[in-house]
């Protein structure tokens, strides 16, 4: 019996520990102080862990973010966070392909070969980008990480990586809430250490919103998100320009993305009377909204309109979604970009198979070089500086696969455009739809 | 004065019963059904959706329903004669939908598919049937026979464990991503009869899942196999005294339920034609879910609420939540099934027909 009381009390500081730990943030301290005498055993215990971790959190910013040292002849380590299995595996795979040959095409930095220490899985969800990115910053070598692939795991991971002084470099987050609004307002889930490759949903909404209403001629439409951050903030990123432009939006409504049976809310949505569905979500919820679109009367003039998460090989050699539009990042055309895809080609046997590798590919780049302005070499050990790095990505600019990338004060490095792609029966496959280019508009065309 | 006695008791008796719980409980069953009624009733006057679109919704509710039935054949048999929850059972159902995926793929390529469409689906269906019940049967013969005397619990925690096992099995051998079913062109499009319109699979889907239930019901009613599985569901002990082989009925009950999953499963690729490895476990629990709203243990009960489950979750949240005007109310509509469960136990604690068992075990 006292034995297990023994346990029980281990048990529990152990656990108070870990979600100190897990916290992590700077703050604290206050209330250790109130810590009485009164108290019982193992509250005492309890107490005592919390002053301990606070004092431990409470002395890093002192001395900035601190250091990294690579002793001589151990490689620098960086880590890969993406959405490896499951629906939207695509989205990750490509990234993590692209993440290997930017490594292999790097070879050392300052004599030190890389090293992809990690390669977790975000599961597309605000549970995995939490435990992947916990998991990571476990081992104080990793220097940066590059994901998440869903802006709904880049949530948590953005504030566990960069409290943990490392930075987090993204080449698909999209949503908005992770950077800013693009109009200088930083939005709740920014976290200074926080990067990306791809673009602002802010700039991808408008353009598929400018689209719809000028080039389609289409005033009345419907969206559909999942809940999850990337399809919220698009949706809401169409929307508010939509109406600007003059356009009604008729419904606005979510499905969850785990939904198999469609067809209730797209019976709404026919009530609704919408011309097209803008659905800027994921695989299966988008194979089912497409498929069962087709069945449900009232909507067989209604138009269906997806976004980049949708745009993968798998998605659109579905039957269902041909004559289907989609927006997403242009695929550039230079022959750096040419000779990435032969890479790409022969390392894995076949064409990429989403959008976002180009951005991974710049993104593991920009990390490379710098790690090479902010560190210093001594005598073979390297010091890299945590702070001096993020600096370095801050002021950096560079040339990309994806053009030329500089950040903005909230982590936004690309300035993109945006393509208009359509389905059609003669586009066999996902690089075939991605040259079928009906429109392309930058950031200008915009106004943003 | 033994009879004054028992009047006087009598009315003392019946007030004792009006706890406050129960005048709770009858408040809460008051209130919960006038906020459904008075929504529906915002919901239907506001004249959102014709009459069509709300039959429509019906129609869907009964289809997804009718799968939700098949399904929870397996559940509620496995209760009634071993009495535990099979959670593997949602896994047996995906491994046949897996099935009719490669078959139909195979078949897709083949002209018997523009040919004979109805004897290709008629091999699809039977591929997945045989698939889910081997599935079935070697999960019963591994991971819950040598459990047998064991206490309830146990199986419970080894049917979870055999359901990760499966999913990753599967995951293992297929690989994590999503795959689509090739399309069946004479089932596209709608069927009329009488100014009535439906769907063409989903007429397939409820004309099938009734004749499979029918079929069952007659099954477990009218054949030898049958009554001994009934017999075992009320007493195995004294079932095996009257000689009846306990262990090869409950391998057929596995069976049977495995065969009803794997006919479930070939015609959810047919509705919702896109399948992974993870595909069984939100019907499953659906499944799961309808068991118990009609009565766990029950097979009509079972087959009942499959179908109800289909329709509170397909008209639910455009009846109800949509009156009270909540934004993105079909996202809500897990949340209406299980609400739905919640309430019909409120109403009825044992689930809308009764739980069917032997009173001294349970």
């Amino acid at each position: 019996m006292k034995m297990k009381r023994g346990l029980k009390l281990l048990a529990l500081v152990g656990v108070l520990s870990l979600v100190i730990a897990a916290c992590g943030g700077g703050e604290g301290g206050d209330t250790s102080t109130t810590a009485s005498e009164a108290e019982t055993t193992t509250s005492a215990a309890g107490e005592e862990t919390t002053t301990s971790a606070a004092g431990e959190t409470t002395t890093a910013p002192a001395e900035g973010l601190g250091t990294i040292e690579v002793a001589a002849g151990e490689p620098i380590k960086i880590a890969s966070l993406q959405s490896i299995s499951g629906d939207t595996a695509s989205l990750g795979t490509d990234q993590v392909r692209a993440i290997e040959i930017a490594i292999a095409d790097k070879g050392e930095i300052l004599g030190h070969p890389v090293e992809l220490a990690f390669n977790e899985d975000d599961g597309c969800s605000s549970e995995g980008g939490q435990t992947g990115s916990t998991r990571i910053i476990a081992d104080p070598q990793v220097v940066a990480v590059i994901g998440t692939s869903c802006s709904g795991a880049g949530v948590p991971a953005s504030n566990v990586i960069t409290s943990a002084g490392r930075v987090l470099i993204s080449g698909s987050n999209t949503s908005p809430v992770l950077t800013s609004d693009l109009a200088g307002n930083a939005s709740a889930e920014y976290h200074d250490g926080y990067f990306r490759t791809a673009h602002n949903d802010a700039i991808q909404g408008a353009a598929a919103a400018k689209f719809v209403f000028e080039e389609l001629g289409l005033t009345q439409v419907a969206t559909i998100n999942d809940g999850d951050p990337y399809t919220q903030g698009l949706t809401g990123a169409f929307e508010a320009p939509f109406e600007a432009l003059g356009g009604t939006i008729v419904e606005s409504t979510a499905v969850t993305a785990d939904q198999t049976d469609m067809r209730p809310v797209l019976t709404e949505i026919a009530a609704a009377g919408a011309e097209l569905i803008f659905f800027p979500i994921f695989q299966p919820a988008g194979d089912f909204i497409a498929e069962q679109a087709l069945e449900v009367a009232g909507l067989e003039e209604t138009v269906l309109m997806g976004a980049d998460g949708l745009l993968s090989d798998t998605y659109v050699t579905l039957p269902q979604t041909e004559e289907m539009y989609f927006s997403g990042p242009q695929t550039p055309t230079t022959d750096a970009y040419a000779e990435f895809v032969t890479k790409y080609t022969e390392a894995y046997g076949e064409a990429p198979i989403q959008s976002f590798h180009a951005h991974s590919y710049d993104a593991t780049n920009m990390v490379f070089n710098a790690i090479e302005t902010a560190s210093t070499d001594d005598g073979g050990t390297l010091t890299i500086d945590l702070q001096a790095f993020r600096d370095a990505l801050n002021e950096m600019t560079y040339e990309g696969l994806t053009g030329s990338l500089s950040c903005d004060d909230f982590g936004d490095c690309a300035s993109p455009n945006i393509d208009i792609v359509q389905n059609t029966a003669e586009t066999a496959d996902i690089e075939g739809v991605r040259g079928n280019v009906l429109i392309s508009y930058s950031r200008e065309d915009l106004g943003l | 004065m033994t009879e004054a006695a028992t009047v006087e008791a009598r009315p003392a008796r019946r007030a004792s019963r009006i706890t406050p719980v129960s005048v709770f409980l009858w408040a809460l069953r008051i209130a919960i059904l006038a906020i459904i009624l008075y929504g529906s009733y915002l919901s239907i006057s506001s004249g959102r959706l014709s009459a069509a679109q709300w039959r429509d919704l019906f129609v869907f509710g009964i289809s997804t329903g009718s799968m939700y039935a098949l399904i929870a054949l397996g559940y509620t048999m496995v209760y009634g004669v071993l009495r535990f929850i099979n959670f593997a059972h949602g896994e047996v159902f995906m491994v046949g939908g897996m099935m009719a995926f490669y078959v139909a793929n195979a078949l897709a390529v083949t002209p018997l598919w523009i040919s004979s469409p109805a004897l290709s689906l008629l091999i699809v269906m039977v591929a997945a049937m045989f698939t889910s019940t081997a599935v079935a049967v070697i999960v019963e013969r591994i991971a819950y026979r040598p459990l047998r005397g064991a206490p309830r619990l146990i199986p419970l925690i080894t049917s979870i464990g055999a359901s990760f096992t499966i999913q990753y099995l599967v995951r293992g051998l297929v690989g994590p991503a999503t795959t689509s079913f090739p399309r069946m062109e004479p089932l596209r499009g709608t069927f009329e009869f009488g100014g009535f319109v439906i769907l063409k699979t989903q007429l397939l889907v409820i004309v099938a899942a009734l004749v499979m239930m029918g079929g069952l019901y007659l099954f477990v009613e009218k054949t030898r196999t049958g009554k001994s599985m009934r017999a075992v569901a009320e007493d195995p002990e004294t079932a095996a005294l009257m000689g009846i082989n306990v262990d090869r009925t409950i391998v057929n009950v596995f069976a049977i339920g495995g065969a009803m999953a794997g006919v479930a499963g070939g015609l959810w690729g047919l509705v919702f034609p896109s399948i992974n490895f993870f595909s069984g476990f939100l019907p499953g629990i659906k499944a799961f879910t309808s068991a118990v709203l009609g009565g766990i243990g029950n097979i009509v009960g079972a087959m009942l609420g499959g179908v109800s489950l289909g329709i509170f979750e397909s008209v639910g949240p455009s009846l109800v939540l949509a009156g009270y005007e909540i934004p993105a109310f079909s996202q809500l509509k897990d949340v209406v099934a299980y609400a739905a469960l919640v309430l019909v136990l409120i109403f009825r604690p044992t689930g809308i027909l009764g739980e069917r068992l032997a009173e001294e075990r349970t």
